[in-house]
């Protein structure tokens, strides 16, 4: 197994440079000057306009801009944002609060959705099925920013039971609680029903059966040998999921006005700033790589008949 | 092997459970930062700078805002009338309007301790026109007007990198005759010139701005100012700090301990926050708050609604760039065409103004209707004077893509189309950099939008830098002898008379309509339950020096 991860960590590397490069033409290939604009309808002073255009590179054709990119960021160079704070400090004071955020939304639904799928896949067809394929299409079809605003006027500011929003690059968890819940609502609702689907499908194999006919009570049978064999879908979809939750939380985080990594890189786009544009997503593609490997190396724990060699 | 992928596994699924259990207890409402920053400190809804806090440097309102509060200059705006008043100048006189004598006040410090005197100025005017400094000088145009700035500018190399060595070190316009006393010798006479002195660009900075070890960045990270309110702390992308200044020299005093900039990147949590009564003044409410006029169910009576100095118009390009909308009968015609109030009412839900000058309301000097008929809707009057001229061919608005403005482009131009019977396109572009790229290149065909913002409140500022020949914002190629030579004449003339022959000039737009002008921005502000005396300026800013907390 050790040669299995050692491989999928080399793999990392390509995608890293690709996706960087990807990143950075893009960010870059907008028509535009950046500096121009940064004066209002005044275009800004010509002398300025060339001294941070010079400054930043962006007289060089672009294989030599990225080329200098990267030399600096395999020093552990980031660049500087256009106000002269590096990106660096940047990445370090979002990423914590985003995946803060994103790991309560996942727990969120790996406890409410799992517990969902598992009881409507028992009661199938009762009223507790009934109840969670209602809710949970209704929260599919309800737009995150009409739940976050909702949740927000009521929870927050007319009942005062959460803070309204949870600013600042240290939130409380307390405070990060009902952005999650927001932020977890669609995924929530897909985790219950994927979980209901791949369990019902599984109570009826013959592994149940056996373990049925060989006496195990129906909690362990449930609990312990569907429920396990079960979880290899909700696992995959987390871990894509967690990625997402990463990157795309820009509405969440605008409703709470929560300092996290979507905004950064929103915010970022709007100036031009390349250099913290291709920083966030490097980090948000490294992450989502090793989230999503750790999943690969669940699935073995899981399902015992799955090996690495 | 199979025991180690266990171990990952036990690990995450530890860690999820330990996760679950931090949130139970983990009600810690103390961590919410805004509950803690109570008791005399005024909390305001702010953004993130896009430059080091240094005068120089900062030409937008989310480091402009912290700046003018950590900054006073030789003159400050009446918070209510805009009129420029003295404020670390104790007087600034002229006999010709050319050479200005400025005597300071004396007993004014810096936030250090050391005395703001003539060099303070001087010094920091210079280091904002030099060459060396263009790379953080967003502001260097404000100092073109002293004689001696095309020295400090120097030589660039075909990188654009300033060569060392080409410039003087100092404008020949700034003399310094004693510790309170300079003077400044302008290129031309500019009656004016005291009324610009307010701008964020004309502040003066510490000598320790000029020690060898501080980088303009470190000094921008915690500036030390002249103004009421001195830099506590900038937690970044969460909070500017100021709390007043007890040295503070100037005649009105704040009435609060402090002032916090909360920055929020989104409007809407900043009207969130402002309805709990976590901020306590929004200079701006969101689009959201203003439909349907929530607002007013929302914050009671607790809003403001002022008038800003910011005018909408669409711009012509030059007769270069497009001759095609060259004739100023068929630029007439559009003016004529469009229906302000209509679009104001739908689009805006009624919060703006519609414009029939060119220089906003705020400013001495407005006069309503300087633009005669062509900017009152008259569709048949319009369609007229279309038929008039040989115009044949298509209309096309370039707006930005990165401002709100695609829904009042498109309302307009079917407006246009629906009044004219002339096809008319919305054409986006993503960003304002890349309007204004085109722009200066010469381009860009058919109309634009544009927006004016004053950098100070004087009929001049809406005139002179959008429309003399040769303008840094003259985007339209406008080049009318008679125009420029009526501005400099009113600009060497003091008090009615100057006003009067800007007033003439502009008139004079009307015959050759370089830009149609379309409404004025007005702003609706919001306040919170612990704050009185709230004004918002014509800058759109809430005035610090009034605002008190309960």
């Amino acid at each position: 197994m050790g040669r299995y991860v050692a491989r999928r960590l080399l793999q990392m590397i390509p995608v890293v440079l690709g996706t960087t490069f990807v990143i950075y033409t893009m960010v870059w290939a907008l028509p535009a000057n950046p500096f121009q604009g940064k004066c209002g309808t005044r275009p800004c002073p010509e002398r300025y306009v060339a001294a941070m255009t010079e400054k930043y590179n962006l007289n060089d054709n672009l294989l030599v801009q990225y080329g200098k990119y990267l030399g600096s960021l395999v020093q552990g160079d980031f660049g500087t944002t256009f106000s002269g704070v590096p990106v660096l400090d940047e990445l370090v004071r979002t990423y914590p609060v985003t995946v803060r955020l994103a790991f309560l939304a996942i727990v969120i639904q790996v406890v409410i959705g799992m517990a969902a799928g598992v009881l409507a896949a028992l009661r199938r067809g009762g009223f507790a099925d009934s109840l969670v394929l209602v809710s949970t299409l209704a929260v599919i079809s309800i737009p995150v920013f009409v739940i976050g605003h909702l949740m927000q006027l009521t929870l927050g500011i007319n009942w005062g039971i959460f803070p309204v929003t949870a600013r600042g690059a240290d939130p409380s968890w307390y405070s990060l609680v009902m952005p999650a819940m927001v932020l977890a609502s669609t995924s929530l609702a897909y985790v219950a029903r994927l979980m209901r689907a791949t369990l019902v499908e599984n109570l009826r194999a013959d592994y149940v059966r056996t373990a049925t006919a060989k006496g195990l009570p129906r909690a362990r049978v449930v609990g312990v040998h569907t429920v396990r064999n079960s979880l290899i879908p909700v696992i995959t979809f987390l871990g894509v999921d967690f990625g997402a939750l990463l990157g795309g939380a820009i509405v969440t985080e605008g409703i709470f006005g929560i300092g996290g990594v979507g905004g950064l890189i929103f915010r970022s786009i709007n100036l031009q700033e390349g250099a913290v544009v291709t920083g966030a997503v490097t980090v948000l593609v490294l992450i989502f790589l090793l989230v999503n490997l750790l999943v690969d190396l669940l699935y073995a724990a899981l399902d015992p008949r799955i090996r690495y060699g | 092997m199979r025991v180690s992928v266990r171990a990952i596994a036990g690990g995450a699924a530890l860690a999820l459970t330990l996760g679950a259990c931090g949130v139970l207890p983990g009600g810690d409402p103390s961590g919410d930062p805004t509950s803690s920053e109570r008791g005399g400190t005024v909390i305001i809804g702010g953004c993130q700078p896009g430059n080091p806090l240094v005068p120089a440097a900062t030409n937008e309102v989310c480091g402009g805002n912290p700046l003018n509060a950590i900054f006073s200059m030789l003159v400050r705006y009446d918070p209510q009338t805009g009129e420029a008043v003295n404020d670390v100048a104790q007087s600034i006189t002229s006999e010709d309007n050319k050479v200005w004598r400025i005597e300071l006040e004396p007993g004014w410090t810096f936030h250090d301790g050391s005395p703001i005197t003539a060099s303070s100025f001087v010094d920091a005017w210079n280091w904002g026109a030099h060459g060396a400094n263009a790379a953080l000088s967003q502001n260097s145009y404000f100092y073109s007007i002293i004689e001696g700035f095309e020295e400090v500018q120097g030589d660039t190399d075909e990188d654009g990198n300033f060569v060392p060595g080409t410039a003087a070190d100092t404008m020949s316009g700034l003399e310094v005759i004693n510790d309170t006393t300079f003077e400044v010798t302008l290129k031309q006479a500019e009656a004016g010139f005291p009324q610009r002195l307010g701008y964020i660009a004309y502040a003066p900075l510490p000598e320790t701005f000029f020690d060898a070890g501080t980088t303009p960045e470190d000094f921008g990270a915690s500036p030390i100012g002249s103004g009421p309110f001195e830099f506590v702390e900038f937690v970044q992308g969460e909070r500017i700090v100021l709390e007043a200044y007890e040295g503070y020299q100037g005649e009105v005093r704040p009435n609060v301990d402090g002032v916090t900039f909360e920055i929020f990147e989104n409007q809407d949590a900043q009207y969130a926050s402002l309805l709990a009564d976590q901020v306590d003044v929004m200079t701006q409410l969101p689009t959201s708050a203003l439909a349907g006029e929530a607002y007013k169910t929302d914050l009671g009576d607790r809003y403001i609604e002022q008038e800003t100095g910011v005018i909408h118009m669409m711009g012509f390009p030059s007769e270069d760039a497009d001759p095609n909308l060259a004739d100023p009968r068929v630029r007439q015609a559009i003016s004529m065409s469009i229906d302000r109030q209509l679009i104001i009412d739908n689009i805006f839900q009624g919060i703006r103004e519609p414009a029939s000058s060119w220089v906003s309301p705020v400013v001495d000097g407005y006069t309503d209707g300087q633009c005669g008929d062509f900017c009152t809707f008259n569709p048949d009057r319009a369609r007229e004077l279309l038929a008039e001229t040989d115009f044949d061919g298509e209309l096309t608005i370039t707006y930005n893509e990165d401002g709100d403005h695609e829904t009042w482009v498109n309302a307009t131009c079917n407006n246009i189309k629906n009044v004219l019977e002339i096809e008319c396109t919305p054409q986006g572009t993503p960003t304002l950099a890349g309007v204004l790229d085109d722009l200066i290149a010469g381009e860009l065909t058919g109309m634009f939008r544009i927006a004016w913002q004053m950098d100070y409140p004087s009929i001049e500022n809406f005139l002179g830098p959008l429309y003399q020949t040769g303008a840094g914002a003259n985007f339209f190629g406008h080049n009318v002898e008679q125009f420029d030579s009526l501005i400099a004449e009113a600009s060497g003339q003091n008090g009615e008379q100057s006003v009067a022959l800007f007033q003439e000039a502009e008139r004079m737009l009307a015959q050759t309509m370089p830009t149609v002008p379309l409404w004025f921005n007005l702003t609706v502000a919001g306040y919170s339950t612990r704050v009185d005396n709230v004004i918002i300026t014509p800058f759109g800013t809430v005035d610090l020096l009034s605002i008190s907390v309960e």
